[in-house]
């Protein structure tokens, strides 16, 4: 376990507040362009955000350093529970197929995702 | 979604939320550190209660006004940082590297099943609010 320090707290909430405001203004840019029910915004963004933690993974970055970049900052960027809620609202509005696509590209393409990060981090 | 209307104080509410989700996400991790080729709880856990809260005051705030900053706070803000999808996978990652195949589809499944789940129970406790409490 990593004590983490009072500042390391402070920088655990400022930018864990960054990457969601990241997160809302890709999210919201990519919607108002792509103009169809499939939520593409918050699926790239989980990816590019699985993507990078596998990266900061294979870097082998540890300590409160680790702390703050991989769970505050790309931790806060992606997020759980608005794919749950995505995939409920398409289910709901009768695009179940989409709603199954929104969860298996998610968790297939996120894995490819950690790889690829995983393996570029531990050759850098 | 109208990025340009009320952006500067959505973004405010979204980064203040943001910044209590991660405090409570790190925090958990911090203090109940998973063992590796064991449940990641803390993970589990933070996901399943965001898709709650997320289910409760997405029911509840979907009438608000356009320029309301309920749902950019606890929304997007405190539910989208207090839930992950980065470190489900880098679990996963991690358990299926470590030869524990079976835990990696289990854990991964019931967290999507479950968050169905969560989320839904969200949502119905406040449609099934009595009258009297709305």
């Amino acid at each position: 376990m990593v004590a983490v320090s009072p500042l390391g707290w402070i920088a655990v909430g400022l930018l864990g507040g960054a990457a969601a405001g990241a997160r809302y203004v890709v999210d919201a840019e990519v919607t108002l362009r792509w103009r169809r029910a499939f939520p593409l915004g918050i699926l790239l963004v989980n990816l590019t955000g699985t993507a990078l933690l596998g990266l900061v993974a294979g870097l082998a970055l540890d300590g409160e350093a680790r702390t703050i970049v991989a769970g505050a900052g790309v931790g806060s960027f992606t997020t759980f529970s608005t794919w749950i809620l995505d995939s409920h609202r398409l289910g709901s509005d009768g695009e179940a197929r989409l709603a199954a696509l929104n969860i298996g590209l998610s968790v297939a393409v996120g894995f490819a995702a950690v790889v690829l990060g995983h393996w570029l981090g531990t050759r850098l | 979604m109208g990025l340009t209307r009320h952006l500067g104080r959505k973004l405010l509410a979204v980064y203040l939320g943001g910044a209590v989700g991660a405090v409570l996400r790190v925090g958990l991790a911090e203090a109940f550190p998973p063992e590796p080729g064991a449940w990641p709880w803390p993970t589990f856990v933070v996901n399943m209660a965001g898709a709650l809260l997320l289910g409760y005051f997405w029911a509840l705030f979907r009438d608000h006004p356009e320029e309301s900053v309920a749902h950019p706070f606890l929304g997007t803000g405190v539910c989208g940082a207090l839930t992950t999808f980065a470190t489900l996978q880098l679990e996963l990652f991690d358990l299926v590297d470590g030869g524990h195949l079976a835990l990696a589809g289990t854990y991964c499944a019931i967290s999507v099943v479950a968050g169905y789940f969560f989320l839904r129970v969200g949502i119905n406790i406040e449609e099934e609010r009595p009258r009297w409490l709305r």
